[in-house]
């Protein structure tokens, strides 16, 4: 047998340490959605496809402009938005809990991690998969209309923001999550009303006062048209107040993350 | 190695007043006290539910202590976390790696958590894969792995950031006899090296060959705290089975044994460790039973570990 002589050397640096391991919880996040793609990557754009096929091709010619554009452009940066929308979700907090289910986080937990980079290294995942398939869902929107960018930094830094809003939305599911229905229900039952009702497929300046109010309380109706302002220059919400709100919900979101860490909620006995 | 004498560096692990009273209102550990000097190899036993899982739990920083103080290599937990776990490996007791990702990645990222450059973790990841029979499974998917293989693959991955404390939580539970002996030989070269281990077993055989040192843990208190070699010397009498080469059914009365019969073939024979076996022969050669063959009933830690254990209750 060889010799075992543990060199004990030296331990490394704190920065030596945070690079690594953030560059390896990044790595691992990627990793595991890019080795499943069939499953994380590919049926988002299919759906996706299957919306600018039915909405936009079949529907979308009846209804006429909005907002001065063909109906097709006009939900087109929606659509877009909800693909990072829902794909930074559910990689979050599919793969969060899955770590906590198959007791792997244990693996993080016990090294000298801060609780703020695990949490950065997940949102980076999500993240990233939630702009991989932003950019593919738009690869598949040109194949059905024309899309130009009116502003590069109002459209990059809504991407990111939103992308990073619903990855740490995501994380705090998955910490409060005790078994595999509860990281459905709130997509079900929450994500995807607040998404469909949040401006993707209409101007909520055609609903009636009452319900374009109720929007207003619809956090994805800020981020689709700050979106949809990035890509055609329109939109429902002032600028600066959907980015506002969208700064403030994601503040909200990574203190009470990093609260959730700190206390071990879900985590630690 | 001989364990490092406690003036010349801190204990590995040093407990004070540990308590651990759960959410559900269970007080798993009434204030705890133990040391575990550098270089040690220590068992702590107990039964189920004794505690010992959540001790380990709170110095992983995987349980969160209700109040006490613990101290890895002078560390103290409560203000310096960090460094104090950058000190431990933990073998914990139930598989938790991923199972869809190969052995290999497995032990590189837990390098990775630890601050371990690329290039360091793939030669340390060969060193222990290669040590503990897995090099060659390295590309393997791990839910694919066979039981002993997944206990071995949670110490290599423990031991690639060369811990000074190794803690392992009943690492050879369900392994088979060949692969726990190769372990055993495995750990025992580790702490000869000035690895301190600290093991829990439910094999106490394996706790009486390997550790130097012992606790008792019941109850959520520790009953007994001493080196090996005091607590057996406590062992007062010793169980043997006798097989006998004809069926007998009745045993002679004797006053330096206690003989209690088990099958028509088998009997006990319980005798005062500082008597000697030459007059049972004589008796029983007289009584006319043939003796076969005779062992050990159990090995003498696990006599000792019940009767402290049971008179605890």
């Amino acid at each position: 047998m060889r010799e075992l002589t543990p060199t004990r050397s030296q331990i490394p640096s704190r920065r030596e340490l945070y690079v690594t391991a953030f560059r390896t919880i990044v790595t691992k996040e990627l990793n595991r959605f890019l080795r499943i793609w069939l499953q994380t990557i590919l049926p988002p754009a299919i759906t996706m496809g299957l919306y600018f096929v039915i909405f936009g091709n079949l529907i979308g010619p009846r209804i006429g402009l909005m907002s001065g554009f063909a109906y097709m452009q006009y939900i087109a940066p929606g659509i877009i938005m909800m693909a990072i929308i829902t794909n930074s979700y559910s990689n979050v907090v599919s793969s969060f809990f899955g770590a906590k289910f198959q007791r792997h986080i244990e693996e993080i937990l016990i090294a000298p991690v801060p609780n703020a980079l695990i949490l950065a290294g997940y949102i980076c995942g999500g993240v990233s998969r939630g702009i991989i398939v932003g950019i593919l869902v738009t690869v598949v929107a040109l194949f059905f209309t024309d899309l130009k960018i009116h502003s590069y930094a109002v459209t990059i830094s809504v991407v990111v923001l939103t992308s990073v809003l619903f990855s740490l939305a995501g994380f705090i599911n998955a910490i409060y999550a005790k078994k595999f229905d509860d990281i459905s229900i709130v997509p079900t039952f929450v994500l995807t009303p607040l998404i469909y009702l949040g401006g993707v497929f209409y101007s909520v300046d055609s609903l009636p006062e009452f319900w374009r109010q109720v929007s207003m309380f619809n956090p994805v109706l800020y981020m689709v048209n700050a979106f949809r302002y990035g890509m055609l220059g329109i939109s429902d919400i002032g600028l600066l107040h959907a980015f506002t709100v969208i700064i403030v919900f994601v503040v909200l979101l990574t203190t009470l993350s990093l609260n959730l860490l700190n206390r071990g909620v879900g985590l630690r006995a | 190695m001989p364990i490092v004498d406690a003036t010349d560096s801190p204990p590995a692990l040093s407990i004070s007043g540990l308590t651990k009273v759960y959410s559900s209102g269970l007080e798993a550990l009434g204030g705890i006290d133990l040391k575990v000097a550098d270089g040690d190899f220590f068992a702590l036993l107990g039964p189920n539910g004794a505690g010992k899982s959540t001790t380990i739990g709170i110095v992983s920083s995987l349980v969160r202590k209700t109040s006490g103080n613990v101290k890895i290599f002078g560390i103290d937990i409560d203000i310096d976390f960090a460094s104090a776990k950058s000190h431990i490996g933990l073998v914990p007791q139930e598989i938790n790696f991923s199972q869809f990702e190969t052995v290999e990645e497995i032990v590189l990222n837990q390098a990775g958590y630890y601050g371990i450059n690329r290039r360091t973790a793939l030669e340390r990841a060969e060193v222990y894969l290669r040590e503990l029979a897995l090099w060659d499974r390295r590309s393997e998917i791990s839910r694919n792995l066979s039981g002993g293989m997944k206990r071995r693959l949670m110490i290599a991955r423990a031991l690639v950031h060369e811990p000074r404390l190794l803690i392992l939580d009943e690492p050879t539970a369900g392994v088979d006899i060949e692969i726990r002996r190769s372990m055993w030989s495995f750990l025992a070269n580790l702490n000869a090296a000035g690895t301190t281990i600290i093991l829990t077993t439910h094999y106490l055989e394996e706790a009486e060959l390997l550790c130097r040192n012992i606790a008792i843990i019941d109850k959520g208190s520790i009953i007994e705290n001493t080196s090996m070699r005091v607590l057996l010397a406590k062992l007062h009498s010793e169980s043997f089975i006798f097989d006998s080469a004809t069926a007998i059914t009745s045993l002679p009365a004797m006053k330096v044994a206690e003989l209690t019969l088990i099958d028509e073939h088998k009997f006990e024979v319980v005798i005062d460790k500082h008597q000697n076996l030459n007059e049972v022969f004589e008796r029983l050669s007289a009584a006319g039973i043939t003796i076969r063959s005779m062992r050990n009933k159990s090995n003498r830690l696990e006599e000792l570990f019940l009767d402290r254990v049971n008179n605890n209750a």
